[in-house]
């Protein structure tokens, strides 16, 4: 059918700018995935042939944080690591977006001690928290659901 | 063992303090003047080759505080061998012995980064998962464990986890200006990490580049710290496992099976036969997952995305497996000290057979991919290079020793679970390259095939199905009753549980766990069901009883996917474990890295790395 069957005979859509810019970003993301604990696992299985990221136009990972637009949090984070995940965060160029992935990134999980810091929301905001300990790859699969919802639904900058 | 004591004794008597056998292995208590001394003499004459592990327990009540605990092998003779020095708070100090064992600086740096034992003589003292903000010694029984030192916060700009060292950048590179043939080389810094691509996990690397020869490097690790020593000591033994799940979480249940069995040592148990098949499968499953991984990683990295997707499809089929026993996919907590959570689900082993055929069609196409490709063998073949001697004096174990000629494997030389009933071959490369370790891993994963084949035809057989017609009673609906009181004629039958998500069914409870009291916790449906149930349950669970090994201490060693993984346990007699000590197998790989790549271009980082299959949550704990 496409999008001429879609969208009706006339050849034209009418949209707010708006609308539109969201519906191109939230197709469009490209993830830094900044990974560094066994949820890593699951990430790799989620972005992987099985359950396949790439239908969600979120697969193709950026190592540069200054191509990338989603910071996937992927992971404990330590009070070793942090300032260089605040970093990565820093390079990254609006609009972005920051996904904590794992319930240690979310709140610290069960790790509550010296070294761990007690969830990335301490230390940059977070759009989208998906928990799990490790989150199954259909719980990431919906957490980017959500992330896309939101930037469709979200005033765009531009 | 006694004939050591006795040469030991003759040599270097008047530093020996003590000599003897504990849990069957042996212990000498060596004055710490003398710990050099000691440990060349065992090195050079009685071929102890291999500091396999050197770490510290804390006594704050005890003087002299601290014991430093080192602990030899010989690959000659087999032995093992274990060194305690005792020393001091006031003057915390041992001699170094990093010029005997390259390994020993790293652990050395280590425990000087925990406890603040000071090792004189040794070349580069600075702390190792830590950073240099930090204050004070965390696994030190008097620093609280959630005492948090940030680095990130508003008046926190500049801190040594991102600023360059490698002796900062060998004092600011200007300096740095050699002469060769009358040409005057600059060298090159480079910061790899630690959130890069090829860093898999968090490592951080400086290397010092002539062009795009590695001529220097330095590595920071810690980066993934998450004191899990610490928290070992802080709640009971069964608490642990959620834990070493998160060590090397490629392969959790091998790590969970570590740590029972160095448990059950300090007990004293044994688990029944079929629980040691079960986890012998287990382990088996769990190493072809890491070895998939691993290879899969590499050879993307190599840009051979395809290997990376099939193996990755493959894996899945082995997590697959794993969840249907455990009832999770990565983080398991499956293993119990005495026994597994769990029996096996009905007709697994139909479907273990089915999903390994499908791997070993993936590894003969990876095969086909990979083994021969011109491309791939360019770049792991006669790169990042070891030698025996020097793999030994790193400590490396697992598929990376093998690489390099050596047949050590802990399933064979310490038979654990059974092992020994079964006939598996260790494949065993010669060059210690890449490409051997790629060979060795690949030639493992069927070696884990033909293991797990046999395991099921020698495993006894599990309970037998009993008919329940009209009598089932779903866990849940049990635990509703005895929520109710209505728990009377609930005593004789037998609750149809989820085996993977409420523990076993009574009936086969027995089977997968010891038959003792102080350990075995009851089948779920008695926990619910019946009021010896729940009292049994509770004097295993509730804080202040729990499993309370007497006191001592044991290391138990099991092949990881990686290598020896080791578990060192002091129990104190209470319900919680003293201290636990891992010895994580790629702590020595990462450790001798820089002497991997020295020499290499930079671009063999990339393989090098891959093929240590370094495990940040094992390295860093
Ligand atoms: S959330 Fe769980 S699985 Fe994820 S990094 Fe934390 S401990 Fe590991």
């Amino acid at each position: 059918m496409g999008l001429r069957g879609l969208f009706g005979g006339d050849n034209v859509v009418t949209t707010k700018l708006d609308d539109a810019i969201g519906w191109a970003r939230k197709f469009s993301l490209f993830p830094y995935p900044f990974v560094t604990a066994c949820c890593g696992m699951e990430y790799m299985s989620a972005s992987s042939s099985h359950y396949d990221l790439d239908r969600l136009g979120a697969a193709f990972p950026r190592f540069s944080p200054r191509q990338a637009d989603m910071l996937m949090c992927v992971g404990t984070v330590s009070q070793k690591i942090a300032p260089v995940l605040r970093r990565v965060y820093d390079q990254m160029c609006e609009p972005k977006y920051v996904v904590a992935f794992g319930v240690c990134t979310c709140t610290g999980g069960f790790y509550n001690d010296y070294s761990t810091v007690m969830g990335i929301d301490t230390i940059l905001p977070v759009d989208v928290y998906i928990p799990g300990c490790p989150p199954r790859p259909e719980t990431v699969i919906q957490g980017l659901m959500l992330l896309q919802d939101k930037i469709q639904k979200q005033k765009q900058e531009y | 063992m006694m004939h050591i004591f006795r040469d030991l004794q003759k040599e270097l008597g008047d530093f020996v303090y003590d000599a003897y056998t504990h849990h069957g292995d042996a212990v000498a208590i060596i004055d710490r003047k003398a710990i050099h001394e000691v440990c060349s003499y065992l090195r050079q004459q009685k071929n102890f080759d291999f500091l396999f592990d050197l770490t510290c327990v804390d006594y704050p009540d005890r003087t002299p505080r601290f014991e430093v605990v080192y602990q030899l092998h010989s690959f000659a003779t087999g032995e093992r061998l274990r060194l305690k020095v005792p020393v001091d708070e006031r003057d915390p100090q041992v001699i170094s012995v990093s010029d005997i064992w390259d390994i020993a600086n790293w652990y050395e740096r280590e425990v000087w980064d925990m406890f603040g034992v000071r090792f004189k003589g040794h070349p580069d003292l600075r702390r190792l998962l830590m950073y240099d903000e930090f204050k004070g010694h965390p696994l030190r029984k008097d620093y609280p464990i959630t005492r948090r030192q940030p680095l990130v916060g508003p008046d926190k700009t500049n801190n040594s986890v991102i600023s360059p060292t490698l002796e900062q950048s060998r004092q600011a590179m200007d300096e740095y200006v050699t002469e060769e043939n009358g040409l005057k080389v600059k060298h090159m810094f480079l910061n790899v990490g630690p959130s890069h691509p090829a860093m898999h996990g968090v490592v951080r690397i400086v290397v010092e580049l002539d062009g795009e020869k590695v001529v220097g490097s330095d590595l920071g690790i810690g980066y993934l710290h998450r004191s899990f020593e610490k928290h070992s000591e802080s709640i009971y033994y069964n608490g642990v496992f959620p834990y070493t799940d998160r060590l090397n979480y490629v392969s959790p249940l091998i790590n969970n099976v570590g740590y029972a069995l160095a448990v059950e040592k300090l007990l004293g148990i044994e688990t029944t036969e079929r629980c040691k098949f079960i986890r012998m499968i287990m382990c088996e499953i769990s190493r072809i997952a890491d070895h998939l991984t691993c290879i899969g990683a590499m050879a993307m990295e190599l840009g051979a995305m395809t290997a990376f997707l099939y193996f990755m499809e493959a894996r899945e089929a082995m997590y697959q497996l794993i969840e249907e026993v455990t009832g999770a996919r990565v983080t398991i907590s499956y293993v119990r000290v005495g026994g597994v959570k769990s029996e096996f689900p009905d007709n697994f082993e139909k479907r273990v057979r089915l999903q390994l055929k499908s791997v070993e069609e993936q590894i003969d196409q990876v095969h086909r991919l990979l083994t021969r490709n011109r491309i791939f063998v360019d770049r792991v073949r006669d790169v990042a290079v070891i030698s025996l001697d020097d793999a030994i004096s790193y400590g490396f174990t697992g598929p990376m020793l093998r690489a390099c000629g050596s047949d050590y494997d802990v399933r064979k030389q310490f038979s654990y679970c059974n092992y020994d009933q079964i006939d598996f071959e260790v494949p065993v490369g010669e060059n210690g390259d890449v490409f051997d370790r790629y060979l060795v891993r690949m030639e493992e994963i069927e070696q884990s095939i033909r293991i797990i084949d046999q395991a099921f035809e020698k495993m006894p057989a599990g309970a037998i199905m009993v008919d329940f017609e009209g009598q089932e009673i779903p866990a849940d609906k049990m635990a509703d009753l005895g929520k109710f009181g209505q728990t009377s004629g609930l005593l004789n039958q037998v609750a149809v549980t989820d085996p993977t998500l409420l523990g076993s069914n009574a009936a086969f409870h027995s089977q997968v766990y010891t038959a003792d009291k102080r350990v075995a916790l009851p089948a779920k449906e008695k926990t619910y069901g019946s009021i010896e149930g729940l009292i049994n349950h509770f004097m295993l669970i509730m804080e202040g009883y729990g499993i309370r090994p007497p006191g001592g201490e044991a290391y138990v060693p099991v092949e990881g996917a990686n290598g020896e993984l080791g578990f060192y346990v002091v129990s104190d007699g209470s319900d919680k474990a003293y201290r636990v000590r891992c010895r994580p197998p790629c702590f020595s790989f990462v450790a001798g890295f820089s002497k991997l790549i020295q020499g290499g271009q930079l671009a063999d980082i990339v393989p090098a790395f891959g093929s240590i299959n370094m495990i940040a949550g094992e390295l860093d704990r």
